[in-house]
């Protein structure tokens, strides 16, 4: 699988002998790629009048490209928002809650972000194809499906150790502008143009597989929880900025810690355990029909709803398992 | 018929052919393969309606949809044999006599002694004793013992002492279809109660001095309070609109201390209604997450459920912290009353959150008061309009509970579904007929079995791991946050997706960690005999300083569960544009996940009732399993290269 931002192809179709060797080189004699474009066909298309645009059939003819569009930018942002006000409006009457979750549009950007990341999966693992995923910039719904895309296949992303490797390598290293993403989250009224909740909703993906998948996440909801609040607000360095270069001019690494280093301390680690977790091999394919799609209350109704009761049978299944 | 195809819900490109077989309790369906030869078995009783499709070039396609929420698509090859099923169905599912049904045929092999334990296993005069009555307050009371007062209510049952004859016919007279005032439950520390009963006949002036008397009595029969409230389960509109018709509700004038309250549950065909379309949201095919919510929320039914479970929440707090009696009543006191009063009782004790409780309380509230199982539930062909899912909505808030409070049930959500599933299946005789009257009168007792035996022998599958009757959410009385509180009310795919396996999460945590009690449970036993033998040893062997003890290396053998046995999950059709894959497609070799289950002998599948006979009811994913020509319990036939992949087991 690899990932991109759109080729410069502009209005005037230019073509670049070197980006179509490389594409070319992946793929062996004879050998189909798919390409997973996150805009749709139309957006894509469009892209062309300010200088982006897309791999044209005649210039990359091994490679078919799919176009699913996956929301990104202010429209998520308005949805995430729009969503923590459906949840915390008390007034609101249960024959109208429903219409209220489902006008954020939130759940339906979950079901969008699984399934585009399944079909990536699938390409790989049933049509034995290469992937290659952009969108426009490479920096945020790309790393979505790529990410999500991982821990379906991959049982090392599962574990513990292996979701933060993938954390480090798909999202911090490869780009993702946490710094102009997460920086008000949803109560904030300046609805600033660069922020959009990409990384939550990796986030909320990650939980509907775990959800899905009780026994195959090493991890469970509580380390979800703490990526979220360390990705808007932090005491470590880990999230800072919005890419590699950035890090090294404000000298990251020199002058401050670590989540990770934090978070793998046994004690810490020991909360963020899941106790029904047992190494599957296999990948795991979830079920994106609206039924098997729930809102992640942990998150959104975090500080709405009492958790003392699940917290209870939590401890209740961790003392099962232990005493065992 | 031969060569017939069953379509997979979910993926319209898979079918399996095979042949049908009618027989006069059973639909079966069994596969073709060579190997498997999976069988699917309906219960007539089980067939809620049956539709016959436009024939297309494929053949004659027919709907079977099930009450238990199964749907069944069928393309039957000739139009003609497709017509007769379709006429055999339409009559074998609408039985006219009680003596059609399954109950009265079906023989799990028990003899006369054992049939009659099973149905002495729920005594309701136990129960009431249990409760703490009859006391100084209460009284049993047997002027209904041969339903000469009312028909619809058991022989016997408790009202205030102070309550004569005279009162009780009396105030039966006043009220529709003469259920009178009577106790459902009794709280005997605060001697606060329950009582249940249908509305008066007062239309816009009528009053009866006996039925005030009877409130009254409930009133003093609980010192501690001056006032009781009476609660109408109606929208005010309906009950109003009920005055014109020489009915109604209580006057807060001419009931002296009664605090009146409306609570607004909508009436059974709102229910039936409600059901429907939320069936159909369920029907869609790949429906987008838009069209589900709106499909639900347009359907009402979370509604709903959320006002069954608001009235009983009104009333066990106002049993247990204000330790006020309550009257509840709709109509005819059998419908939403028997939802409301069993939702109280549950809240406020935590024996009815117990298994045996729990059938109890299905004995109590809705067998015994006279709730229609017959008219609602359509055991015999009769008028669709008494059709509604009055028991399924209660049954429902159950599971709601039960999400919400995860340690405090001793029971499992399978156990909900099996229950619900029985209801309907008449294959016992627990849920026929309208009344005790109708049920005694046709000897059920001695012509059919039990479904509580039955389950209770099977309740190892039923218990909840999580469920420690010491557990802090298990001393008193539940209290559901109130508001906000929309969110807390989720759609139950296990109930209404209940045989579509792919939508469900594929491994059960319930099952696991079932096995792992167990399994503790049973070396902690061997521990202890090992250290008696120990001790033993120790004693016989005064003075040898080395004393043999057995060491035994106990691996973790139930970690390995998950990762030992082969069930692929496969992928579902994330692609609309099937051009994708020209090559080949996404399912292709994939076997339908929802056929392969493997069972350990500690780890049970979802309908293990099916097993214990060979009688069989429906339910495609059991079949594989437990069926007596298919055998034993079959691998996954995934294409080759996942074939050592971790099991899913079925929830």
């Amino acid at each position: 699988m690899l990932r991109s931002s759109q080729p410069l192809t502009g209005p005037n179709r230019r073509r670049c002998r070197e980006d179509e060797t490389l594409l070319g080189t992946i793929l062996d004699e004879g050998e189909r790629g798919f390409i997973i474009d996150t805009r749709s066909a139309q957006a894509a298309k469009q892209a062309r009048m300010t200088g982006g645009g897309t791999e044209s059939k005649s210039s990359y003819p091994q490679w078919r490209r799919l176009h699913r569009p996956l929301e990104r930018g202010r429209p998520l942002q308005e949805s995430f928002a729009k969503l923590v006000e459906a949840c915390s409006d008390p007034s609101l009457s249960m024959d109208r809650w429903l219409g209220r979750l489902e006008s954020s549009r939130w759940l339906s950007h979950v079901k969008a972000a699984l399934s585009t990341a399944c079909l990536a999966a699938q390409c790989m693992d049933r049509e034995e194809a290469k992937v290659l995923v952009h969108g426009a910039e490479g920096t945020d719904t790309t790393l979505l499906v790529t990410a999500l895309a991982q821990v379906i296949l991959d049982p090392s992303c599962r574990t513990l150790a292996g979701f933060q490797g993938l954390l480090e390598r798909e999202w911090i290293q490869a780009g993702h502008p946490f710094h102009l993403r997460c920086a008000h989250s949803a109560y904030s009224h300046a609805r600033l143009k660069q922020e959009a909740p990409l990384f939550l909703l990796f986030l909320d993906c990650v939980w509907q597989l775990s959800r899905q998948f009780p026994f195959s996440l090493e991890f469970g909801e509580q380390l979800l929880l703490s990526l979220f609040d360390n990705a808007y607000a932090s005491a470590y360095g880990t999230f800072l900025c919005n890419n590699e270069k950035e890090r090294s001019l404000c000298k990251v690494k020199e002058s401050t810690h670590s989540l990770w280093a934090w978070l793998n301390q046994p004690e810490e680690q020991q909360k963020l355990l899941n106790p029904l977790y047992s190494h599957n091999t296999l990948v795991i394919w979830p079920s994106v029909e609206p039924q098997s799609l729930q809102l992640w209350q942990g998150l959104f109704l975090r500080w709405i709803r009492p958790s003392q009761h699940l917290a209870e049978a939590w401890a209740e299944i961790q003392r099962l398992v232990e005493e065992s | 018929v031969e060569n017939v195809r069953l379509l997979d819900r979910l993926s319209s490109r898979k079918a399996v052919l095979g042949t049908l077989y009618l027989t006069a309790t059973h639909v079966i369906f069994v596969e073709n393969g060579s190997e498997t030869r999976k069988e699917t078995w309906v219960l007539h009783s089980q067939i809620s309606s049956i539709e016959k499709q436009a024939t297309t070039a494929t053949g004659c396609p027919l709907l079977i949809r099930c009450k238990n929420f199964q749907v069944i698509q069928l393309v039957i090859p000739q139009e003609r044999d497709c017509h007769d099923i379709y006429i055999s169905l339409i009559r074998l599912t609408r039985p006219v006599k009680y003596e059609e049904l399954y109950c009265f045929s079906f023989n799990p092999k028990l003899d006369k002694e054992e049939r009659e334990q099973g149905w002495k296993l729920v005594d309701l005069n136990e129960e009431y004793n249990r409760m703490g009555v009859p006391n100084n307050y209460w009284q049993i009371c047997d002027v209904n013992r041969d339903y000469g007062v009312c028909d619809s209510y058991p022989t016997e049952v408790y009202v205030p002492k102070s309550a004569t004859a005279h009162i009780i016919v009396g105030s039966s007279k006043f009220r529709s279809r003469r259920r009178f005032p009577a106790l459902s439950y009794y709280c005997k520390d605060n001697n606060a109660s329950i009582c249940r009963s249908s509305q008066p006949l007062s239309g816009f002036s009528a009053r009866c001095l006996e039925d005030e008397q009877m409130l009254q009595a409930i009133r003093k029969a609980n010192p501690g309070s001056d006032f009781i409230y009476v609660v109408d389960t109606r929208p005010k509109l309906n009950a109003m609109a009920n005055r014109a018709a020489g009915k109604g509700y209580e006057n807060e004038d001419n009931y002296s201390n009664i605090k009146f309250q409306f609570i607004g549950i909508e009436n059974i065909h709102v229910m039936r209604n409600s059901l429907q379309k939320m069936l159909e949201v369920c029907e869609l095919k790949s429906p987008s997450m838009s069209d589900f919510l709106w499909g639900l929320e347009n359907s009402g039914w979370l509604k709903h459920i959320k006002a069954i479970m608001d009235a009983g929440i009104f009333i066990a707090k106002a049993v247990a912290e204000e330790g006020v009696s309550v009257l509840v009543h709709c109509s005819d006191g059998w419908d939403r009353t028997a939802q409301v009063c069993s939702v109280a009782s549950l809240l406020l004790d935590p024996y009815y959150r117990t298994m045996k409780g729990f059938m109890v309380l299905i004995e109590k509230d809705w067998v015994s008061f006279g709730h229609k199982f017959n008219h609602r539930y359509g055991n015999l062909d009769g008028d669709p309009k008494e059709i509604s899912p009055v028991i399924d909505q209660f049954i429902e808030c159950v599971w709601q509970l039960m999400e919400q409070f995860p340690c405090a049930f001793e029971f499992n959500e399978r156990f909900l579904i099996h229950v619900q599933h029985h209801i309907y299946s008449c294959q016992f005789g627990n849920f026929l007929c309208n009344s005790q009257k109708e049920r005694r009168e046709l000897k059920i007792q001695e012509r059919t079995y039990s479904l509580w035996a039955h389950l209770w022998k099977n309740r190892a599958d039923y218990l909840n791991p999580l469920y420690r009757s010491d557990h802090s959410q298990n001393q008193g009385t539940l209290h559901p946050q109130i508001a906000p509180c929309n969110f807390l009310y989720k759609f139950w795919s296990g109930m209404y997706n209940r045989f579509e396996k792919g939508l469900h999460p594929r491994q059960s945590v319930t099952d696991y960690l079932m096995a792992v009690k167990e399994e503790t449970q049973q070396l902690e036993e061997e521990l202890e005999v090992l250290g008696e033998r120990l001790a033993n040893l120790q004693k016989s062997q005064l003075g040898d300083n080395k004393v043999k003890s057995k060491q035994q290396d106990r691996s973790k053998q139930l970690r390995l569960s998950t990762s030992n046995n082969s069930l692929a999950n496969t992928p579902q059709e994330y692609s609309n544009d099937l051009k994708s894959f020209p090559s080949r497609s996404p399912s292709q070799g994939d076997e339908e996940d929802s056929a392969l289950i493997l069972t350990q002998d500690n780890l049970k599948s979802s309908d293990p009732d099916l097993s214990a006979n060979s009688d069989q009811e429906s339910g495609v994913e059991d079949l594989s399993c437990r069926s007596p020509s298919g055998g034993g319990c079959l691998p996954s036939e995934d294409s080759g290269k996942d074939s050592d992949e971790a099991v899913f087991l079925a929830g």
